[in-house]
């Protein structure tokens, strides 16, 4: 088999299943089901990274998307036991706004046609290893690469604030 | 396959997290449709760094990784507070700030 | 035949094998189980169906095929029988990313003995044995009823809080190593104690990194949700816990992502701490060996693969026993006391053991 057909049938099959991923967020009436179809979402995008050879990425977007961010959103909804959620209604001003949304689509396609690189163009399929991703953030990048660990830093202390139950005046709960 | 494709799916992945943000009323799917539109930005960074033979936007991609992960953290932190307040994730709910 | 369908018959074949083996373990540590713990209580434990009570496993399967596929009218129908699948697949995810032996020679190329051959290894078994906790969570939530939510919110959290710890010790060793290829960290280790001519460690992990060995051994225990740290499906507190409300097929499959798992992290501890497939005086072994059956050419690289192997099931059986030993041992822990270890004790052990393993790694 030719590995530029499995490429593609890859990237169709992973993107495909992104998009039905992204709609089962949104059109989902179930919290937990949408976190469930955003996770399926997750690791098609991983395997879209993976179809472009960026392993590392693929490897750090399960990792920390699928198993790091999801399971929190999962955590807080089964905590705060959302079980029975109906969908909101429509209204005229939300119509609106999901019909904006989707004319998007068609205005940055319509961009993208006019400006950015065309179909047929091939590209080369090399958006830096591990080792050069690595390379760059402590060669050139040392500074943002310490402002995102100073800020996750920060994001830590803050959602322990932020989250911990306020000490009630006189006496406990 | 070429960028092109991959632009596409970006821009489809973008706006329908862009409408899930604008319909939905409930704040943790509102939350996640910003991820999304987070994920469909770090896709565009990998294809174009991959289409210029980059390191750098991989690199970028990871930082905003990072970003998104203490985002997550410090915005669940908050919806859990609020729920403390009034117990309800539903945004129009949220009107404490009006005059 | 091109070399690609070569490549791709021979990365089926080796899913296929893979995924056959990971099956058939479960028998195998089911009877293990129950005969090791009555070993520990002095009783006999299950002898009748069989040689030795050997096809009791198969008995068990029978039952659990032919009982009623029983569901709780108000739990949502897909989501409930998505817990158990998605508590089955990723340790399975994870053994393909794990090399069972050196790499052979085939036709003139080397054939990596693991399904996927990355350089990336360790990274994607972190990475996809996170996502078990999906199945737990989703089983728990979704069977509507409060021990099982109880269970799915104990087991999300737990395995949160034990990743970190698990992470950060087995990135002492990637400082070691300078690598996280999963072969190129066994190469590493290739003698029992001692340094290579260029002045690194050679010799195995564990003894180099003795606290990061212990580290991603509680850990690893934490995050297959086994005693002592099993709080999801605590029996005495919540009834069952995630699976509660489970039952035949689905309650299978729940305990095969169990055994599955604890299969993975027993080759995860052999691989990175104690050598893989070398051990002390390995290359007498595999001269003798070859000179037995008089291989050469690529025939060696077939013997030095199948002792290899049988080197690494032996550090893996031993790993399953203590697991199973340890279930019927020690008690378990309160959820404070859990969450206590896991972020006051542990994590801050793995922080401060690889900023010193860093350390010496960069200053020698």
């Amino acid at each position: 088999m030719d590995p530029e057909l499995a490429t593609t049938i890859a990237f169709y099959v992973f993107a495909l299943l992104a998009i039905a991923g992204s709609v089962g967020v949104v059109a989902n009436k179930n919290p937990v089901a949408s976190a469930m179809c955003l996770v399926a979402t997750f690791v098609a995008v991983a395997g879209l990274y993976l179809t472009l050879s960026a392993t590392f990425l693929a490897a750090v977007q399960i990792l920390v998307y699928a198993g790091a961010i999801m399971v929190l959103f999962l955590f807080v909804i089964m905590l705060l036991n959302l079980s029975h959620e109906t969908f909101e209604g429509i209204s005229v001003r939300r119509t609106m706004g999901g019909a904006i949304a989707f004319a998007f689509i068609f205005i940055s396609i319509g961009l993208l046609w006019g400006t950015g690189p065309k179909p047929g163009e091939a590209m080369s399929v090399r958006p830096g290893t591990g080792l050069e991703i690595g390379r760059t953030f402590l060669k050139d990048y040392v500074f943002p690469f310490e402002m995102a660990s100073l800020l996750l830093l920060v994001a830590m202390i803050g959602a322990i604030v932020l989250a911990r139950r306020p000490k009630l005046v006189g006496g406990d709960r | 396959m070429s960028v092109f494709h991959y632009y596409v799916v970006a821009a489809i992945l973008f706006s329908i997290g862009a409408g899930g943000f604008l319909l939905r009323r409930n704040l943790l799917v509102m939350f996640m449709s910003v991820e999304l539109m987070l994920n469909a930005a770090n896709l565009c960074l990998v294809a174009a760094s991959s289409s210029f033979d980059l390191a750098r936007g991989s690199s970028f991609a990871l930082v905003s990784i990072a970003v998104a992960a203490a985002e997550v953290g410090v915005g669940l932190a908050i919806i859990i507070a609020w729920f403390r307040l009034r117990p309800s994730v539903d945004a129009g709910d949220l009107q404490e700030l009006r005059g | 035949m091109s070399n690609d369908t070569v490549y791709l018959i021979a990365s089926l074949v080796k899913a296929v094998v893979i995924f056959l083996a990971g099956v058939h373990v479960v028998p195998i540590l089911v009877i293990l189980e129950r005969r090791i713990s009555a070993w520990v209580q002095f009783r006999i434990g299950p002898n009748r169906v069989g040689p030795l009570g050997l096809f009791q496993p198969l008995a068990d399967l029978v039952k659990f095929i032919s009982k009623e596929d029983f569901r709780p009218a108000t739990a949502s129908p897909m989501l409930f029988g998505l817990g158990p699948i998605l508590t089955a697949l990723p340790p399975f995810l994870v053994l393909a990313m794990i090399p069972l032996a050196p790499s052979i020679e085939i036709g003139g190329r080397q054939l990596a003995l693991s399904v996927v051959d990355t350089d990336l290894g360790l990274l994607f078994v972190v990475a996809l044995s996170s996502l078990s906790v999906y199945g737990l969570a989703i089983g728990g939530w979704s069977s509507d009823n409060k021990y099982s939510l109880l269970g799915g919110l104990r087991s999300s959290a737990q395995m949160v809080s034990y990743e970190l710890a698990l992470g950060l010790s087995a990135l002492a060793v990637v400082a070691i190593a300078g690598s996280v290829s999963l072969p190129e960290i066994v190469a590493q280790q290739s003698q029992f104690i001692g340094f290579a001519e260029n002045g690194r460690w050679a010799g195995w992990n564990v003894f180099a990194q003795p606290l990061a060995f212990i580290l991603f051994l509680i850990a690893g225990f934490a995050e297959t949700n086994r005693l002592p740290f099993d709080l999801p499906e605590a029996e005495s507190e919540l009834v069952g816990g995630y699976h509660t409300e489970y039952g035949g097929t689905k309650f299978a499959l729940f305990f095969m992502g169990e055994y599955v798992a604890m299969l993975a992290i027993s080759l995860m501890i052999s691989i990175l701490f104690l050598g893989g497939w070398h051990f002390p005086g390995d290359k007498a072994v595999i001269d003798w060996a070859v000179g037995l059956v008089g291989a050469e050419g690529a025939a060696i690289s077939w013997v030095t693969a199948l002792i290899g192997h049988l080197a690494l099931l032996a550090k893996v059986g031993f790993f399953l026993f203590l697991f199973i030993q340890i279930r019927w041992t020690l008690p378990r822990f309160r959820y404070d006391q859990l969450m206590t270890l896991g972020w006051k004790v542990l994590l801050p052990l793995a922080t401060a053991n690889l900023l010193l393993t860093g350390a010496v790694v960069s200053w020698s």
